[in-house]
């Protein structure tokens, strides 16, 4: 598409199906009303019920597993332990890399946190199943183990993670005014509202997995290569999904245990993880420590950024939280050193939540550059302005698009920062301290390859396949938007088909990249597909266009003419009739023409071959900046956000309304972040104790104010087919130190943990 | 599996034989109890449902007195007009209790009998210590996690707080609770741990909760419910206060008053030592943030919950001083 295109489509925007038009998701109706069916819905003949038994130490050796009770209870049908359940191969990563050990046991005899999974119980009965898994005794032989962070040593290097130009240390040193402060986040959790679990049932060497999944292909090589099938012979179902936010992309211990037990049984298992083990059966985002230093001159121009970031990650497994992410690509400053460490801690893997890395890294620095504004006296946003980097300063390279001065603007004048004071507590409102706290985020545009299948049927309708997913951001939405627009049909004629692995393949739906790469698949398929359909009309004999002296024809509103409407006008409907044609089918892909099988395979299946956002002559990065004001009773240090003001680049939205909603959904969960989430440990077992959502704190409606996005992005054609670039993680970046900003200028304390909860204000 | 039996009742009389049965569970709105059952707390042997009684759900407020059914639902009571007009502190302690979900279904008596979110208590198979749960077998919180944990009414055995908000309302204006036998001071109904933790109420078996009732008062209808928390709803109270003030004819000197405090004790707790040294004196704010002090005064902390002790008094004052504010 050129620059022209867009402009094109960007003004017939106010059709609400066209590409840019906010139509409604077209698969609320179907949630509404209870149609829509999700994985655990479905009913199969002769299901049976897995429950998992979770250790109860965070570190040691099971000495024994005494299953005899459960093996006797009534509707047991077996009880699973690391010497019952059959043998499976170890996976390859998910970046295609092959494992190091030989065969993998989802069961552990060494036990490296609390809550692992040790036997599952399989019954007739769900409720059989819980009752006999209580009745399975464990002996342990317990060690000490490491807690979190602060237990831990300094941690190992990570040195892929090392960003450096200029002598950091040396110009810190020099530098006339200088900050310095540590900032810490808590571990927290995904807590989507749908829990994790599965179906699965094996017909011969043939697998289905009905499960919640924001990346079937990469699911499907997994199983496959666990069981020694096909990838053909794996068939992952997963049409909606109630929320993911980064968490189920993997298939993870349990789903081995369920799909190991149906195998074995011969019989279909679901198994689904109840609230506490949603806590401690996959990771949250990983705890975090950062400390950052920042040199300036005395007219607030940044001389140097020293950063030093560590993560948790687990005595079994690895998970590095890129820490410096923003801090290397926000501001300019000629000297830069981060460099960052991992902790082995006895936790379940971390895992990836909204904007892993990019968000605590966002943290770190956002909260700096605002401690240093008030070290110079420099109005904060003036600060960020004064440091605005004009190009990449880590890449080196030009912005692709970076929208960030005019949302500054857009933000500031909406907020109404001009009005603000600049001392910390000199906003009142009888107990209520207000402070006005700002804060810039970003995320970078992940690309990859992508293909879908689009057909055009008999009666004018118009189906599109993809084994992508939608949980919620609105895929099924824009991409019936993206083929109405481009078939030129009405988009209640589309239906679009989603979550089948045996549909086209794609890749994973993370780190923001499934809005671009499938509107870029979809928008090549059926442009295939319509090519097709007008090349026939003009060469098939029985066309009623054949010998027309055009050389194309034109659709619109599901009609087909010549472009100059002088001729006959037909419904595709009437078209495919006469030309005795059941449909046309375009398999679009955007992948390279020198892929080899292998290499298609691995893009589907892997991130291996996702593009670096820095790829050629560009850097690519969607950009934020969150105004938020917050009320602090002075008395019981309580806080609650009274507004927030966003100014949002993502580039070209495909639909405004569902873009809107997912950036104010990213404010929400920054809020939460901000003032109330938290993994909690009980430091003497290693054991999380708020793991269910009575006492793991989510913001409720009344902590949430009015939120108001503005979009500030303009097309950009480096980043995607047609010209977005993300949205869905872009939102929650820099809402938390956006919010402990302003709880500084309200109260004049800095509270550098989060989250801020009262005993840290009062 | 663990197997139940489950009765209906249609009468009181039905419901106190039924409750005399070893194991046997009173459910009402089930919100307390389900819960309970499925975190392994609560193995009822027999479940009691007394939610088809009828008439136990009646409210019947006048200027003097106000009877509460046990089976009134929360949401109804607090919605209450003559409730809101006699007794304020009691309808906004259960606007702010729980969900709207949760108040539709609950009910008053179930209410008070709901048990403490200590996440020791709440979990058996991780935490097989709980002297609330175990007699005897330890207190697994002592050392633990303390952050929600009580700073008043501890005792070695135990120091879970009592977290619900309508009882501490009850307790500021003397409330009873009606056993049908008997009738006590909501006050007395509550226990603390002491060294039986085990014992939280003074019920025994075969006793059915059958209405409570709230006395008049000038400072119940001038009366109010503070609860501060983190999160702005649906969290049990970090610290709150029920209070009812009467002034003098001056308009400024204090001739009654009731303070009690929620969320920072191991029962309902009526704070007299404020009470007392605010009779008599006038309102003013260094006199009322002094007094408050003292309902702190026995406070023990355990390490994360040791803020409770400056907030609390906070939260009495302002609800003082907020009262005073209002004419
Ligand atoms: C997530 C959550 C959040 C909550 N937040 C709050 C809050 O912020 N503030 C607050 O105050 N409460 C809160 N609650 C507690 C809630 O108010 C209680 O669960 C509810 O009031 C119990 O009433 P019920 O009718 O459902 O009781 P049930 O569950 O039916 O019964 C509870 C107990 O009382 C006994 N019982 C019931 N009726 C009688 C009777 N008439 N005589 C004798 N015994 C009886 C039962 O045997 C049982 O042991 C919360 C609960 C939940 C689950
Ligand atoms: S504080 Fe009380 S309820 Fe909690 S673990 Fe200790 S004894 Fe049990």
């Amino acid at each position: 598409m050129t620059a022209h295109d867009m402009k094109h489509a960007g003004s017939d925007s106010a059709r609400l199906e066209a590409v840019g038009g906010r139509l409604s998701r077209v698969d609320g109706p179907a949630k509404i009303t209870g149609a829509a069916r999700y994985a655990f819905e479905q009913q199969l003949e002769g299901l049976t019920h897995a429950v998992l038994v979770g250790t109860t130490i965070a570190a040691g050796k099971v000495t024994g597993i005494d299953t005899r009770a459960a093996e006797t209870a009534p509707g047991v049908l077996a009880v699973l332990t690391p010497d019952t359940i059959m043998e499976l191969n170890s996976a390859s990563d998910w970046f295609g890399r092959q494992p190091s050990e030989e065969t993998y046991c989802p069961l552990v005899r060494e036990v490296t946190f609390s809550g692992q999974h040790i036997a599952a119980v399989v019954a007739e009965t769900l409720e059989q199943a819980v009752a006999a898994a209580a009745l399975v005794k464990v002996g342990y032989d317990e060690t000490p183990a490491i807690v979190d962070l602060s237990d831990g040593s300094d941690g190992i290097p990570v040195d892929a993670m090392t960003k450096e130009w200029g002598d950091a240390e040396a110009a810190f040193a020099e530098a006339p005014v200088r900050v310095c402060a540590s900032y810490n986040t808590p571990r927290e959790f995904q807590a989507a509202m749908e829990p994790h679990g599965l179906i699965a049932r094996w017909e011969g060497d043939e697998l289905t997995i009905w499960e919640p999944s924001q990346w079937l292909d990469g699911m499907a090589r997994t199983y496959a290569e666990w069981f020694g099938v096909p990838f053909e012979n794996v068939r992952l179902v997963s049409p909606y999904i109630g929320g993911g936010f980064g968490s189920k992309a993997l298939a993870l211990a349990h789903s081995a245990v369920a799909a190991a037990a149906a195998k074995m049984l011969g019989r279909p298992v679901k198994l689904v993880l109840n609230r506490p083990q949603n806590f401690t059966s996959y990771g949250g985002r990983a705890a975090t420590r950062q400390t950052v230093a920042i040199g300036a001159d005395k007219a607030g121009r940044i001389q140097s950024i020293v950063h030093r970031g560590v993560n948790e990650t687990a005595v079994d497994g690895m998970w590095v939280e890129p820490l410096g992410s923003v801090t290397s690509i926000m501001y300019a400053t000629p000297n830069f050193s981060s460099k960052q460490n991992v902790v082995r801690v006895n936790t379940v893997v971390p895992g990836a939540k909204r904007a892993p890395g990019e968000n605590p890294s966002a943290f770190g620095i956002e909260c700096a550059i605002d401690e240093l504004a008030y070290e110079l006296g420099i109005d904060p946003l003036e600060m960020r302005l004064i440091n605005y980097a004009e190009q990449d300063p880590h890449a080196k390279k030009a912005w692709s698009t970076r929208q960030l001065r005019e949302a500054f603007a857009a933000g500031a004048e909406a907020f109404g920062w001009a009005r603000r004071s600049r001392e910390p507590r000199s906003m009142r409102d009888g107990h209520q301290l207000i402070g006005w706290g700002v804060a810039a985020g970003t995320y970078p545009v992940r690309r990859a390859y992508g293909e879908a299948v689009v057909k055009l049927l008999a009666d004018g309708s118009v189906e599109v396949e993809s084994s992508s997913i939608d949980m919620g951001q609105g895929t099924y939405t824009i991409l019936a938007q993206t083929a109405a627009e481009t078939l030129g049909v009405p988009v209640e004629k589309v239906s679009v088909r989603l979550g089948d692995s045996h549909f086209a393949r794609a890749g994973v739906t993370g780190g923001s990249r499934l809005a671009g790469v499938m509107t870029g698949a979809v928008y090549k398929a059926a442009g295939q597909a319509l090519d097709e359909l007008i090349g026939l009309a003009l060469s098939d004999p029985r066309s009623p266009f054949h010998g027309l002296q055009a050389n194309t024809l034109q659709v619109k509103g599901g009609r087909i003419a010549a472009p100059r409407g002088d001729g006959p006008e037909f419904s595709i409907a009437e078209l495919m009739s006469t030309l005795g044609r059941e449909k046309i089918e375009a398999k679009g892909d955007t992948v390279p023409a020198s892929f080899t099988p292998e290499q298609r395979y691995n893009n589907y299946t892997t991130i291996a071959m996702a593009l670096p956002h820095t790829e050629g002559e560009h850097s690519r990065h969607s950009w934020c900046a969150h105004f938020v004001e917050v009320r602090v009773d002075e008395d019981f240090g309580t806080v609650r956000v009274s507004r927030v003001v966003s100014a949002l680049d993502s580039g070209r939205l495909y639909n405004p309304k569902l873009a809107e909603s997912q950036w104010k959904g990213g404010i929400v969960m920054g809020i939460g972040q901000a003032l109330l989430e938290e993994g909690i440990v009980d430091r003497r077992h290693g054991r999380i104790v708020n793991g269910n959502l009575a006492d793991y704190m989510l913001p409720t409606n009344a902590d949430i104010p009015d939120i108001q996005t503005i979009s500030v992005g303009i097309p950009d054609p480096h980043s995607s087919a047609l010209g977005g670039k993300g949205v869905g993680e872009l939102g929650i970046v820099g809402v938390a130190p956006a919010i402990a900003n302003a709880v500084f200028h309200a109260t004049g304390k800095r509270v550098r943990d989060l989250p801020i909860t009262l005993e840290k204000l009062i | 599996m663990r197997d139940f039996s489950y009765l209906r009742v249609d009468s009181v009389e039905a419901a106190r034989n039924a409750a005399a049965l070893p194991g046997a569970m009173l459910l009402a709105g089930g919100t307390t109890l389900i819960d309970l059952a499925k975190c392994g707390v609560a193995e009822p042997a027999t479940v009691i449902d007394i939610s088809y009684i009828e008439g136990l759900n009646a409210i019947d407020v006048t200027a003097d007195r106000a009877v509460i059914g046990a089976l009134a639902k929360m949401s109804h009571v607090a919605d209450n007009a003559e409730v809101k007009s006699h007794f304020p502190a009691v309808s906004e302690a259960l606007w702010q209790a729980a969900s709207a979900q949760l108040r539709n279904m609950a009910t008053i008596g179930g209410n008070l009998m709901q048990r403490t979110r200590c996440p020791y208590f709440r979990d058996p198979q991780n935490f097989p210590a709980c002297n609330k749960r175990e007699p005897g077998s330890g207190c697994s919180a002592i050392g633990g996690v303390t952050r929600g944990h009580a700073v008043l009414g501890t005792s070695e055995a135990c120091i879970a707080t009592y977290p619900g908000d309508l009882a501490i309302a009850l307790v500021a204006f003397d409330a009873e609770v009606d056993l049908g036998e008997r009738k006590l001071k909501v006050e007395d109904f509550f226990l603390a741990p002491g060294a039986t933790a085990e014992r939280e109420h003074d019920i025994r078996p075969g006793e059915v909760i059958t209405a409570i009732e709230i006395p008049g008062s000038a400072a119940a209808r001038r009366s109010t419910y503070l609860k501060v928390r983190d999160r702005q709803s649906y969290e049990f109270a970090a610290a709150s206060a029920a209070v009812g003030l009467e002034l003098e004819g001056d308009g400024r000197t204090i001739r009654d008053i009731r303070v009690a405090v929620g969320g920072v004790a191991t029962k309902p707790w009526r704070a007299r030592e404020v009470e007392d040294a605010l009779k008599g004196k006038p309102l003013d704010e260094a006199t009322v943030r002094k007094a408050s002090e003292l309902a702190m005064e026995s406070a023990v902390d355990h390490g994360a919950n040791h803020y409770k002790i400056a907030l609390a008094p906070r939260v009495i004052a302002r609800a003082i001083l907020q009262l005073g504010e209002t004419a």
